[in-house]
Protein backbone atom coordinates (compact mmCIF):
# COMPACT_ATOMS: atom_id res chain seq x y z
CA UNK A 1 0.00 0.00 0.00
CA UNK A 2 2.75 2.51 1.00
CA UNK A 3 4.71 1.47 -2.09
CA UNK A 4 1.93 2.58 -4.07
CA UNK A 5 1.28 5.75 -2.38
CA UNK A 6 4.81 6.86 -3.09
CA UNK A 7 4.73 5.91 -6.71
CA UNK A 8 1.72 7.79 -6.90
CA UNK A 9 3.71 10.92 -5.16
CA UNK A 10 6.54 10.72 -7.17
CA UNK A 11 4.80 10.07 -10.49
CA UNK A 12 2.54 13.65 -9.47
CA UNK A 13 5.54 15.05 -8.82
CA UNK A 14 7.35 14.56 -12.31
CA UNK A 15 4.07 15.56 -13.64
CA UNK A 16 4.13 19.46 -11.96
CA UNK A 17 7.66 19.53 -12.87
CA UNK A 18 6.96 18.83 -16.35
CA UNK A 19 3.90 21.81 -15.78
CA UNK A 20 6.25 24.02 -14.48
CA UNK A 21 9.05 23.52 -17.35
CA UNK A 22 6.33 23.79 -20.14
CA UNK A 23 4.60 26.90 -18.52
CA UNK A 24 8.19 28.54 -18.10
CA UNK A 25 9.24 27.77 -21.88
CA UNK A 26 5.81 28.98 -23.08
CA UNK A 27 5.92 31.90 -21.14
CA UNK A 28 9.66 32.91 -22.63
CA UNK A 29 8.32 32.14 -26.06
CA UNK A 30 5.67 34.40 -26.16
CA UNK A 31 7.07 37.48 -28.32
CA UNK A 32 6.60 41.03 -26.32
CA UNK A 33 7.51 41.73 -22.81
CA UNK A 34 5.15 42.41 -19.76
CA UNK A 35 6.28 46.47 -20.12
CA UNK A 36 5.69 46.27 -23.84
CA UNK A 37 1.94 47.89 -23.70
CA UNK A 38 3.27 50.59 -20.92
CA UNK A 39 4.27 54.03 -22.51
CA UNK A 40 7.64 54.30 -23.95
CA UNK A 41 10.10 54.18 -20.44
CA UNK A 42 13.57 55.53 -20.87
CA UNK A 43 16.03 52.43 -21.62
CA UNK A 44 17.66 53.24 -18.39
CA UNK A 45 14.56 52.16 -16.62
CA UNK A 46 13.64 49.49 -19.23
CA UNK A 47 17.51 48.10 -18.06
CA UNK A 48 16.38 48.31 -14.19
CA UNK A 49 13.47 46.47 -14.34
CA UNK A 50 14.94 43.94 -16.50
CA UNK A 51 17.41 43.71 -13.98
CA UNK A 52 15.45 43.46 -11.10
CA UNK A 53 13.08 40.29 -12.85
CA UNK A 54 16.13 38.78 -14.39
CA UNK A 55 15.29 39.43 -17.33
CA UNK A 56 18.42 39.86 -19.16
CA UNK A 57 20.08 36.95 -17.91
CA UNK A 58 20.91 34.41 -20.55
CA UNK A 59 16.79 31.98 -20.66
CA UNK A 60 18.62 28.63 -18.76
CA UNK A 61 19.91 31.06 -15.55
CA UNK A 62 16.42 32.67 -15.35
CA UNK A 63 15.07 29.23 -15.66
CA UNK A 64 17.60 27.80 -12.82
CA UNK A 65 16.73 30.84 -10.77
CA UNK A 66 12.62 30.18 -11.30
CA UNK A 67 13.41 26.76 -10.18
CA UNK A 68 14.91 27.49 -7.14
CA UNK A 69 12.29 30.00 -6.31
CA UNK A 70 9.59 27.63 -6.44
CA UNK A 71 11.23 24.76 -4.05
CA UNK A 72 11.83 27.61 -1.76
CA UNK A 73 7.53 28.30 -2.30
CA UNK A 74 8.63 32.02 -3.97
CA UNK A 75 6.93 33.14 -7.15
CA UNK A 76 8.51 36.20 -7.52
CA UNK A 77 6.97 39.73 -7.65
CA UNK A 78 4.10 40.06 -10.23
CA UNK A 79 4.83 42.13 -12.81
CA UNK A 80 1.35 44.31 -12.81
CA UNK A 81 0.85 44.23 -9.62
CA UNK A 82 3.63 46.45 -8.59
CA UNK A 83 4.93 45.96 -4.87
CA UNK A 84 2.78 42.78 -4.85
CA UNK A 85 4.20 39.17 -4.33
CA UNK A 86 2.49 36.43 -6.70
CA UNK A 87 1.92 34.66 -3.64
CA UNK A 88 0.33 37.19 -1.93
CA UNK A 89 -2.01 37.48 -4.59
CA UNK A 90 -3.06 34.00 -4.84
CA UNK A 91 -3.02 33.41 -0.97
CA UNK A 92 -5.58 36.55 -1.27
CA UNK A 93 -7.57 34.48 -3.89
CA UNK A 94 -7.56 30.99 -3.51
CA UNK A 95 -9.77 31.06 -0.67
CA UNK A 96 -12.50 32.58 -2.94
CA UNK A 97 -11.89 30.16 -5.61
CA UNK A 98 -12.28 27.24 -3.40
CA UNK A 99 -15.21 28.41 -2.12
CA UNK A 100 -17.11 28.88 -5.23
CA UNK A 101 -15.44 25.05 -6.05
CA UNK A 102 -16.77 23.38 -3.22
CA UNK A 103 -19.92 25.10 -3.67
CA UNK A 104 -20.27 23.90 -7.06
CA UNK A 105 -19.39 20.62 -5.61
CA UNK A 106 -22.37 20.52 -3.33
CA UNK A 107 -24.65 21.30 -5.94
CA UNK A 108 -23.25 18.25 -8.41
CA UNK A 109 -23.64 15.85 -5.24
CA UNK A 110 -26.93 17.15 -4.57
CA UNK A 111 -28.59 17.59 -7.84
CA UNK A 112 -26.75 15.06 -9.79
CA UNK A 113 -27.01 11.75 -7.25
CA UNK A 114 -30.35 11.68 -6.16
CA UNK A 115 -31.69 12.61 -9.73
CA UNK A 116 -29.82 9.27 -10.97
CA UNK A 117 -31.72 7.17 -8.45
CA UNK A 118 -34.87 8.50 -8.83
CA UNK A 119 -34.09 7.75 -12.71
CA UNK A 120 -32.83 4.23 -12.24
CA UNK A 121 -35.84 3.03 -9.90
CA UNK A 122 -38.19 3.46 -12.46
CA UNK A 123 -36.78 3.08 -15.55
CA UNK A 124 -38.48 4.23 -18.91
CA UNK A 125 -41.40 5.92 -16.60
CA UNK A 126 -41.66 9.70 -18.19
CA UNK A 127 -40.09 10.49 -14.45
CA UNK A 128 -37.25 8.75 -15.60
CA UNK A 129 -36.96 10.15 -19.65
CA UNK A 130 -37.62 13.93 -18.35
CA UNK A 131 -34.34 13.53 -15.67
CA UNK A 132 -32.37 12.07 -18.29
CA UNK A 133 -33.13 14.88 -21.17
CA UNK A 134 -32.79 17.42 -18.47
CA UNK A 135 -29.21 16.13 -17.46
CA UNK A 136 -28.55 15.91 -21.33
CA UNK A 137 -29.49 19.73 -21.77
CA UNK A 138 -27.42 20.43 -18.33
CA UNK A 139 -24.47 18.45 -19.99
CA UNK A 140 -24.96 20.37 -22.97
CA UNK A 141 -25.51 24.34 -21.83
CA UNK A 142 -21.77 26.18 -21.40
CA UNK A 143 -21.77 27.47 -18.15
CA UNK A 144 -21.13 31.04 -19.68
CA UNK A 145 -24.53 30.36 -20.65
CA UNK A 146 -26.35 29.17 -18.40
CA UNK A 147 -24.67 32.00 -16.10
CA UNK A 148 -25.73 34.74 -18.42
CA UNK A 149 -29.19 33.30 -18.31
CA UNK A 150 -29.25 33.20 -14.45
CA UNK A 151 -27.93 36.69 -14.25
CA UNK A 152 -30.41 37.95 -17.04
CA UNK A 153 -33.52 36.23 -15.24
CA UNK A 154 -32.71 36.26 -11.43
CA UNK A 155 -30.67 39.22 -11.50
CA UNK A 156 -32.07 41.71 -13.64
CA UNK A 157 -36.06 40.31 -14.29
CA UNK A 158 -36.39 39.39 -11.09
CA UNK A 159 -34.26 41.07 -8.62
CA UNK A 160 -33.71 37.99 -6.35
CA UNK A 161 -29.98 37.21 -6.53
CA UNK A 162 -27.29 39.95 -6.73
CA UNK A 163 -25.62 39.69 -10.33
CA UNK A 164 -22.10 40.07 -8.99
CA UNK A 165 -19.55 40.34 -6.67
CA UNK A 166 -18.51 38.51 -3.47
CA UNK A 167 -20.18 39.61 -0.29
CA UNK A 168 -21.74 36.75 1.68
CA UNK A 169 -23.64 33.71 0.60
CA UNK A 170 -26.44 35.27 -1.39
CA UNK A 171 -23.28 35.86 -3.85
CA UNK A 172 -22.38 32.20 -4.11
CA UNK A 173 -25.57 30.68 -5.35
CA UNK A 174 -25.59 31.37 -8.79
CA UNK A 175 -22.22 31.08 -9.38
CA UNK A 176 -22.70 27.46 -7.63
CA UNK A 177 -25.46 26.82 -9.62
CA UNK A 178 -23.85 27.92 -12.83
CA UNK A 179 -20.96 26.01 -12.64
CA UNK A 180 -22.29 22.89 -11.53
CA UNK A 181 -25.09 22.06 -13.34
CA UNK A 182 -23.42 20.64 -16.29
CA UNK A 183 -21.21 18.02 -13.75
CA UNK A 184 -24.61 17.46 -12.30
CA UNK A 185 -25.77 16.31 -15.30
CA UNK A 186 -23.24 13.90 -16.11
CA UNK A 187 -23.45 12.83 -12.66
CA UNK A 188 -27.24 11.74 -12.62
CA UNK A 189 -26.50 9.83 -16.01
CA UNK A 190 -23.44 8.15 -14.74
CA UNK A 191 -25.72 6.93 -11.33
CA UNK A 192 -28.37 6.02 -13.07
CA UNK A 193 -26.79 3.53 -15.41
CA UNK A 194 -24.72 2.14 -12.39
CA UNK A 195 -27.75 2.09 -9.70
CA UNK A 196 -29.26 -0.03 -12.90
CA UNK A 197 -26.41 -2.28 -13.08
CA UNK A 198 -26.79 -2.76 -9.36
CA UNK A 199 -30.27 -3.24 -9.19
CA UNK A 200 -30.58 -6.19 -12.05
CA UNK A 201 -27.47 -7.72 -9.56
CA UNK A 202 -28.05 -10.80 -7.76
CA UNK A 203 -27.30 -9.49 -4.53
CA UNK A 204 -29.97 -7.23 -4.45
CA UNK A 205 -32.51 -10.67 -5.19
CA UNK A 206 -31.44 -11.65 -2.53
CA UNK A 207 -31.39 -9.02 -0.12
CA UNK A 208 -35.27 -8.37 -1.49
CA UNK A 209 -36.22 -12.36 -0.84
CA UNK A 210 -34.60 -12.38 2.59
CA UNK A 211 -37.55 -9.40 3.50
CA UNK A 212 -35.14 -5.90 4.06
CA UNK A 213 -37.34 -2.76 3.58
CA UNK A 214 -37.04 -0.63 -0.29
CA UNK A 215 -35.18 1.50 2.36
CA UNK A 216 -32.45 -0.71 3.89
CA UNK A 217 -31.48 -2.28 0.72
CA UNK A 218 -31.02 1.39 -1.19
CA UNK A 219 -28.79 2.56 1.98
CA UNK A 220 -27.01 -0.20 2.41
CA UNK A 221 -27.07 -2.32 -0.70
CA UNK A 222 -27.37 -0.08 -4.17
CA UNK A 223 -25.83 2.80 -3.16
CA UNK A 224 -23.18 1.60 -1.30
CA UNK A 225 -22.39 -0.28 -4.48
CA UNK A 226 -22.90 1.91 -7.18
CA UNK A 227 -20.82 5.43 -6.00
CA UNK A 228 -17.94 3.28 -6.85
CA UNK A 229 -17.55 4.72 -10.50
CA UNK A 230 -18.73 7.92 -9.61
CA UNK A 231 -15.74 8.38 -7.42
CA UNK A 232 -13.85 7.37 -10.05
CA UNK A 233 -14.94 10.44 -12.15
CA UNK A 234 -14.47 12.91 -9.12
CA UNK A 235 -10.74 13.53 -10.09
CA UNK A 236 -11.94 15.04 -13.69
CA UNK A 237 -14.74 16.77 -11.80
CA UNK A 238 -13.18 18.92 -9.45
CA UNK A 239 -10.59 19.47 -11.82
CA UNK A 240 -13.31 20.63 -14.32
CA UNK A 241 -14.72 22.32 -11.58
CA UNK A 242 -11.36 24.27 -10.53
CA UNK A 243 -10.45 25.46 -13.97
CA UNK A 244 -14.10 25.89 -15.42
CA UNK A 245 -14.06 28.21 -12.23
CA UNK A 246 -12.41 31.34 -14.23
CA UNK A 247 -15.11 31.92 -16.79
CA UNK A 248 -17.57 32.15 -14.07
CA UNK A 249 -15.58 34.26 -11.88
CA UNK A 250 -15.28 36.67 -14.74
CA UNK A 251 -19.25 36.48 -15.36
CA UNK A 252 -19.63 37.54 -11.71
CA UNK A 253 -17.04 39.44 -11.02
CA UNK A 254 -15.34 37.50 -8.28
CA UNK A 255 -12.57 38.43 -6.61
CA UNK A 256 -10.81 34.72 -7.64
CA UNK A 257 -7.87 33.37 -8.70
CA UNK A 258 -9.40 32.34 -12.34
CA UNK A 259 -10.42 36.10 -12.54
CA UNK A 260 -6.72 37.38 -11.65
CA UNK A 261 -5.39 34.77 -14.32
CA UNK A 262 -7.68 36.26 -17.04
CA UNK A 263 -6.12 40.01 -16.48
CA UNK A 264 -2.52 38.39 -15.54
CA UNK A 265 -2.98 36.72 -19.66
CA UNK A 266 -3.81 39.93 -21.14
CA UNK A 267 -1.21 42.11 -19.02
CA UNK A 268 1.26 39.38 -19.83
CA UNK A 269 2.12 38.83 -16.25
CA UNK A 270 4.54 36.08 -16.60
CA UNK A 271 5.25 35.41 -12.37
CA UNK A 272 1.53 35.69 -11.90
CA UNK A 273 0.77 33.80 -15.29
CA UNK A 274 3.09 30.55 -13.85
CA UNK A 275 1.88 31.11 -10.40
CA UNK A 276 -1.68 30.36 -11.06
CA UNK A 277 -0.72 27.73 -13.34
CA UNK A 278 0.67 25.89 -10.80
CA UNK A 279 -1.37 26.21 -8.08
CA UNK A 280 -4.32 24.78 -10.69
CA UNK A 281 -1.69 21.70 -11.54
CA UNK A 282 -1.03 21.10 -7.66
CA UNK A 283 -4.44 21.34 -6.93
CA UNK A 284 -5.21 18.76 -10.15
CA UNK A 285 -2.38 16.12 -9.24
CA UNK A 286 -3.41 16.00 -5.30
CA UNK A 287 -6.88 15.26 -6.03
CA UNK A 288 -5.70 12.78 -8.43
CA UNK A 289 -3.91 11.19 -6.13
CA UNK A 290 -6.22 11.35 -3.49
CA UNK A 291 -9.05 10.18 -5.53
CA UNK A 292 -7.11 7.16 -6.40
CA UNK A 293 -6.25 6.30 -2.80
CA UNK A 294 -10.05 6.52 -2.01
CA UNK A 295 -11.01 4.40 -4.70
CA UNK A 296 -8.69 1.67 -3.32
CA UNK A 297 -9.87 2.35 -0.16
CA UNK A 298 -13.62 1.88 -1.14
CA UNK A 299 -13.37 -1.20 -3.12
CA UNK A 300 -10.84 -3.80 -1.98
CA UNK A 301 -10.50 -5.21 -5.88
CA UNK A 302 -8.62 -2.49 -7.15
CA UNK A 303 -5.96 -2.75 -3.81
CA UNK A 304 -5.10 -6.42 -4.64
CA UNK A 305 -3.72 -4.79 -8.44
CA UNK B 1 -26.80 -1.81 -37.66
CA UNK B 2 -29.88 -0.43 -35.46
CA UNK B 3 -32.08 2.14 -36.32
CA UNK B 4 -31.27 5.58 -35.12
CA UNK B 5 -33.48 7.24 -32.53
CA UNK B 6 -35.64 10.03 -33.05
CA UNK B 7 -33.35 12.63 -31.24
CA UNK B 8 -30.01 11.85 -33.38
CA UNK B 9 -32.27 12.32 -36.65
CA UNK B 10 -33.47 15.59 -35.67
CA UNK B 11 -30.27 16.30 -34.29
CA UNK B 12 -29.11 15.69 -37.49
CA UNK B 13 -30.92 17.90 -39.62
CA UNK B 14 -30.80 20.55 -37.32
CA UNK B 15 -26.90 20.10 -37.74
CA UNK B 16 -27.16 19.63 -41.55
CA UNK B 17 -28.91 23.51 -42.20
CA UNK B 18 -26.87 24.80 -39.20
CA UNK B 19 -23.58 24.25 -41.31
CA UNK B 20 -25.44 24.70 -44.86
CA UNK B 21 -26.45 28.09 -43.43
CA UNK B 22 -22.70 28.82 -42.33
CA UNK B 23 -21.17 27.50 -45.41
CA UNK B 24 -23.23 29.80 -47.76
CA UNK B 25 -23.61 32.53 -45.57
CA UNK B 26 -21.84 35.29 -48.45
CA UNK B 27 -25.43 34.34 -50.11
CA UNK B 28 -27.93 33.69 -47.45
CA UNK B 29 -27.20 36.29 -45.19
CA UNK B 30 -29.20 39.18 -45.56
CA UNK B 31 -26.77 41.74 -45.00
CA UNK B 32 -22.72 41.77 -44.68
CA UNK B 33 -21.71 40.89 -41.49
CA UNK B 34 -19.69 44.49 -40.57
CA UNK B 35 -22.04 46.59 -42.59
CA UNK B 36 -22.62 49.70 -39.99
CA UNK B 37 -25.84 51.07 -40.02
CA UNK B 38 -25.83 54.02 -37.48
CA UNK B 39 -30.00 55.03 -38.03
CA UNK B 40 -30.86 51.51 -36.76
CA UNK B 41 -28.98 50.22 -33.63
CA UNK B 42 -29.96 48.00 -31.02
CA UNK B 43 -33.23 47.03 -32.44
CA UNK B 44 -35.06 44.04 -31.34
CA UNK B 45 -36.13 41.40 -33.52
CA UNK B 46 -37.96 42.59 -36.67
CA UNK B 47 -39.20 41.26 -40.20
CA UNK B 48 -36.23 43.48 -41.64
CA UNK B 49 -33.24 41.81 -38.96
CA UNK B 50 -34.93 38.85 -37.60
CA UNK B 51 -32.32 38.32 -34.57
CA UNK B 52 -32.46 42.48 -34.23
CA UNK B 53 -28.91 44.75 -34.49
CA UNK B 54 -26.35 45.52 -32.28
CA UNK B 55 -24.60 48.46 -31.08
CA UNK B 56 -22.98 49.29 -34.62
CA UNK B 57 -26.11 48.61 -36.35
CA UNK B 58 -24.89 45.23 -37.49
CA UNK B 59 -27.41 42.32 -38.34
CA UNK B 60 -27.13 39.80 -36.16
CA UNK B 61 -28.47 37.16 -37.92
CA UNK B 62 -26.02 37.80 -40.57
CA UNK B 63 -23.16 37.82 -37.81
CA UNK B 64 -24.42 34.62 -36.52
CA UNK B 65 -24.46 32.96 -39.84
CA UNK B 66 -20.99 34.04 -40.41
CA UNK B 67 -19.75 33.46 -37.20
CA UNK B 68 -21.16 29.71 -37.68
CA UNK B 69 -17.95 29.54 -40.11
CA UNK B 70 -15.57 30.29 -37.42
CA UNK B 71 -16.96 28.29 -34.70
CA UNK B 72 -18.17 25.17 -36.82
CA UNK B 73 -14.57 24.79 -38.87
CA UNK B 74 -12.53 25.57 -35.44
CA UNK B 75 -15.02 22.55 -34.37
CA UNK B 76 -14.68 20.30 -37.18
CA UNK B 77 -11.59 21.07 -38.03
CA UNK B 78 -9.35 20.54 -34.89
CA UNK B 79 -11.40 17.25 -34.08
CA UNK B 80 -10.59 15.46 -37.37
CA UNK B 81 -6.82 16.34 -37.09
CA UNK B 82 -7.23 15.45 -33.47
CA UNK B 83 -8.61 11.88 -34.18
CA UNK B 84 -6.20 11.46 -36.82
CA UNK B 85 -2.85 12.25 -34.65
CA UNK B 86 -4.48 10.40 -32.07
CA UNK B 87 -5.32 7.36 -33.82
CA UNK B 88 -2.36 6.96 -35.22
CA UNK B 89 -0.19 7.43 -32.43
CA UNK B 90 -2.84 5.12 -30.41
CA UNK B 91 -2.90 2.44 -33.04
CA UNK B 92 0.97 2.46 -33.21
CA UNK B 93 1.96 2.45 -29.12
CA UNK B 94 -1.35 -0.39 -28.83
CA UNK B 95 0.28 -2.89 -31.73
CA UNK B 96 3.80 -2.35 -30.81
CA UNK B 97 3.45 -2.54 -27.14
CA UNK B 98 6.34 -2.92 -24.32
CA UNK B 99 8.32 -0.50 -23.56
CA UNK B 100 7.93 1.54 -26.18
CA UNK B 101 4.24 1.43 -25.29
CA UNK B 102 4.63 2.60 -21.76
CA UNK B 103 6.88 5.59 -22.84
CA UNK B 104 4.63 6.82 -25.72
CA UNK B 105 1.76 6.58 -23.00
CA UNK B 106 3.79 8.24 -20.17
CA UNK B 107 4.03 11.29 -22.52
CA UNK B 108 0.27 11.52 -22.85
CA UNK B 109 0.12 10.64 -18.97
CA UNK B 110 1.69 13.98 -18.88
CA UNK B 111 -0.45 15.96 -21.31
CA UNK B 112 -3.46 14.39 -19.86
CA UNK B 113 -2.44 15.81 -16.33
CA UNK B 114 -2.42 19.36 -17.72
CA UNK B 115 -5.41 21.52 -16.87
CA UNK B 116 -7.15 21.84 -21.05
CA UNK B 117 -8.57 25.03 -21.12
CA UNK B 118 -5.26 26.50 -19.18
CA UNK B 119 -3.27 24.95 -21.30
CA UNK B 120 -4.88 26.51 -24.83
CA UNK B 121 -5.31 29.99 -23.00
CA UNK B 122 -1.10 29.58 -22.80
CA UNK B 123 -0.76 28.52 -26.13
CA UNK B 124 -2.48 30.99 -27.67
CA UNK B 125 -0.81 33.77 -25.77
CA UNK B 126 2.33 32.28 -27.49
CA UNK B 127 0.75 31.53 -30.88
CA UNK B 128 -1.47 34.46 -31.37
CA UNK B 129 -5.34 34.46 -31.00
CA UNK B 130 -6.43 34.20 -34.59
CA UNK B 131 -8.36 30.98 -35.71
CA UNK B 132 -4.75 29.19 -36.38
CA UNK B 133 -3.91 29.72 -33.01
CA UNK B 134 -7.01 28.17 -31.41
CA UNK B 135 -7.00 25.63 -33.99
CA UNK B 136 -2.88 24.53 -32.61
CA UNK B 137 -3.98 25.07 -29.20
CA UNK B 138 -6.84 23.02 -29.36
CA UNK B 139 -5.85 20.19 -31.34
CA UNK B 140 -2.83 19.69 -29.48
CA UNK B 141 -4.85 19.28 -26.10
CA UNK B 142 -7.57 16.93 -27.59
CA UNK B 143 -5.36 14.37 -29.36
CA UNK B 144 -4.41 12.59 -26.09
CA UNK B 145 -7.85 11.41 -25.60
CA UNK B 146 -8.28 9.89 -28.89
CA UNK B 147 -4.69 8.23 -27.96
CA UNK B 148 -5.64 6.52 -25.25
CA UNK B 149 -9.39 5.48 -26.98
CA UNK B 150 -7.54 4.03 -29.81
CA UNK B 151 -4.74 2.09 -27.89
CA UNK B 152 -6.85 0.62 -25.52
CA UNK B 153 -9.19 -0.67 -28.65
CA UNK B 154 -6.15 -1.68 -30.30
CA UNK B 155 -5.21 -3.64 -27.21
CA UNK B 156 -8.63 -5.79 -27.43
CA UNK B 157 -8.54 -6.24 -31.12
CA UNK B 158 -4.73 -7.36 -31.71
CA UNK B 159 -6.20 -10.41 -29.22
CA UNK B 160 -9.19 -11.10 -31.58
CA UNK B 161 -9.21 -14.52 -33.86
CA UNK B 162 -9.48 -12.74 -36.73
CA UNK B 163 -5.96 -10.79 -36.29
CA UNK B 164 -4.61 -14.29 -35.26
CA UNK B 165 -5.68 -15.58 -38.35
CA UNK B 166 -4.01 -13.39 -40.29
CA UNK B 167 -0.57 -13.04 -38.67
CA UNK B 168 -0.19 -16.96 -39.42
CA UNK B 169 -1.01 -16.69 -42.99
CA UNK B 170 2.19 -14.26 -42.81
CA UNK B 171 0.74 -10.91 -43.13
CA UNK B 172 2.72 -8.33 -42.06
CA UNK B 173 2.16 -5.78 -39.27
CA UNK B 174 1.62 -2.95 -41.67
CA UNK B 175 -0.68 -4.78 -43.49
CA UNK B 176 -2.54 -6.62 -40.25
CA UNK B 177 -2.96 -2.47 -38.62
CA UNK B 178 -4.70 -0.80 -42.14
CA UNK B 179 -6.58 -3.86 -42.95
CA UNK B 180 -7.64 -5.55 -40.05
CA UNK B 181 -7.72 -3.22 -37.01
CA UNK B 182 -8.06 0.39 -38.59
CA UNK B 183 -11.30 -0.92 -40.34
CA UNK B 184 -12.89 -2.36 -36.88
CA UNK B 185 -11.61 0.85 -35.26
CA UNK B 186 -13.91 2.84 -37.55
CA UNK B 187 -17.61 2.80 -35.44
CA UNK B 188 -15.36 4.04 -31.97
CA UNK B 189 -13.86 6.62 -34.29
CA UNK B 190 -17.21 7.60 -35.97
CA UNK B 191 -18.93 8.18 -32.51
CA UNK B 192 -15.43 10.16 -31.18
CA UNK B 193 -15.73 13.19 -33.60
CA UNK B 194 -19.59 13.19 -32.81
CA UNK B 195 -18.26 14.12 -29.43
CA UNK B 196 -15.13 15.49 -29.61
CA UNK B 197 -16.88 18.32 -31.98
CA UNK B 198 -19.02 19.87 -29.22
CA UNK B 199 -16.51 20.24 -26.54
CA UNK B 200 -13.97 21.63 -29.34
CA UNK B 201 -16.79 24.25 -29.87
CA UNK B 202 -17.61 24.47 -26.29
CA UNK B 203 -13.88 25.34 -25.58
CA UNK B 204 -13.57 28.08 -28.65
CA UNK B 205 -16.78 29.71 -27.78
CA UNK B 206 -16.02 29.74 -23.73
CA UNK B 207 -12.13 31.27 -24.62
CA UNK B 208 -13.95 34.01 -27.00
CA UNK B 209 -16.66 35.09 -24.45
CA UNK B 210 -13.89 35.43 -21.39
CA UNK B 211 -11.97 37.92 -24.77
CA UNK B 212 -8.96 35.45 -24.54
CA UNK B 213 -9.94 33.75 -27.55
CA UNK B 214 -10.38 34.42 -31.12
CA UNK B 215 -9.87 38.69 -31.58
CA UNK B 216 -12.37 40.78 -33.83
CA UNK B 217 -13.05 41.40 -36.55
CA UNK B 218 -12.77 37.55 -36.86
CA UNK B 219 -16.44 36.45 -34.89
CA UNK B 220 -17.52 33.22 -33.79
CA UNK B 221 -20.33 32.97 -31.64
CA UNK B 222 -18.34 33.40 -28.69
CA UNK B 223 -17.13 36.42 -29.58
CA UNK B 224 -20.60 37.72 -30.25
CA UNK B 225 -22.00 36.50 -26.80
CA UNK B 226 -19.14 38.24 -25.03
CA UNK B 227 -20.34 41.80 -27.58
CA UNK B 228 -23.78 40.95 -26.11
CA UNK B 229 -23.04 40.44 -22.57
CA UNK B 230 -22.06 44.55 -21.83
CA UNK B 231 -25.67 45.10 -23.33
CA UNK B 232 -27.40 42.05 -21.49
CA UNK B 233 -29.38 44.07 -18.95
CA UNK B 234 -31.42 46.29 -21.22
CA UNK B 235 -30.79 44.42 -24.93
CA UNK B 236 -30.75 40.64 -23.77
CA UNK B 237 -31.46 39.80 -27.56
CA UNK B 238 -27.57 40.29 -28.12
CA UNK B 239 -26.86 37.58 -26.27
CA UNK B 240 -29.41 35.35 -26.48
CA UNK B 241 -29.00 34.06 -30.12
CA UNK B 242 -25.57 33.27 -30.00
CA UNK B 243 -25.98 31.57 -26.49
CA UNK B 244 -28.70 29.47 -28.46
CA UNK B 245 -26.79 29.19 -31.39
CA UNK B 246 -23.46 27.66 -29.11
CA UNK B 247 -26.33 25.88 -26.83
CA UNK B 248 -27.89 24.00 -29.47
CA UNK B 249 -25.15 22.96 -31.84
CA UNK B 250 -23.86 20.99 -28.82
CA UNK B 251 -27.08 19.99 -27.82
CA UNK B 252 -27.23 18.51 -31.40
CA UNK B 253 -23.83 16.99 -31.52
CA UNK B 254 -24.30 15.51 -28.29
CA UNK B 255 -27.65 13.48 -29.09
CA UNK B 256 -25.82 12.70 -32.68
CA UNK B 257 -23.12 11.03 -30.66
CA UNK B 258 -25.41 9.28 -28.48
CA UNK B 259 -27.58 7.93 -31.93
CA UNK B 260 -24.45 6.94 -33.39
CA UNK B 261 -23.30 4.92 -30.78
CA UNK B 262 -26.64 2.92 -29.90
CA UNK B 263 -26.44 2.32 -33.62
CA UNK B 264 -23.01 1.44 -34.23
CA UNK B 265 -21.48 0.07 -30.92
CA UNK B 266 -22.34 -3.47 -30.34
CA UNK B 267 -20.93 -3.27 -27.07
CA UNK B 268 -23.77 -0.58 -25.78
Amino acid sequence: MWAYVIKRILHGVVVLFAVATLTFLIMHWVPGGPFDSDKKLPPEIIANIEAKYHLDRPLPVQYGLYLKGLIQGELGPSFKYLGRDVADILSDTFPVSLTLGLAAMLVVIALGIPAGVVSAYRPNSMLDRGAVFIATLGISVPSFVLGTVLVWGLSHKLGWLPPALWEGPRHVLMPALALGAGYAGYIARLTRTTVLDVLASDYIRTARAKGLTEREILFNHVLKNSLYPVVSVLGPLIAGLVTGSFVIEFIFSVPGMGNFFITAVTNRDYPLIMGVTLVYAVLIVIVHILVDLMYGWLDPRVRVH
Amino acid sequence: MRPFSLSSKIAAGFLALITLASVFAPWLAPYSFETQNTMNILSGPSAANWMGTDQLGRDLFSRILYGGRVSLFIGVATTLVAVLIGTLYGAVSGYVGGRWDSLMMRAVDVVFALPDLLMIILITVVMGRGVAGLFLALTLVSWVTVARLVRGEVLRLKESNYVEAAHALGAGDLRILAREILPNLLGVLVVTVSFRIPVAILAESTLSFIGLGILPPASSWGTLANDGWSAIKFYPHLILFPSLAIFLTILSFNFLGEGLRDALDPRS
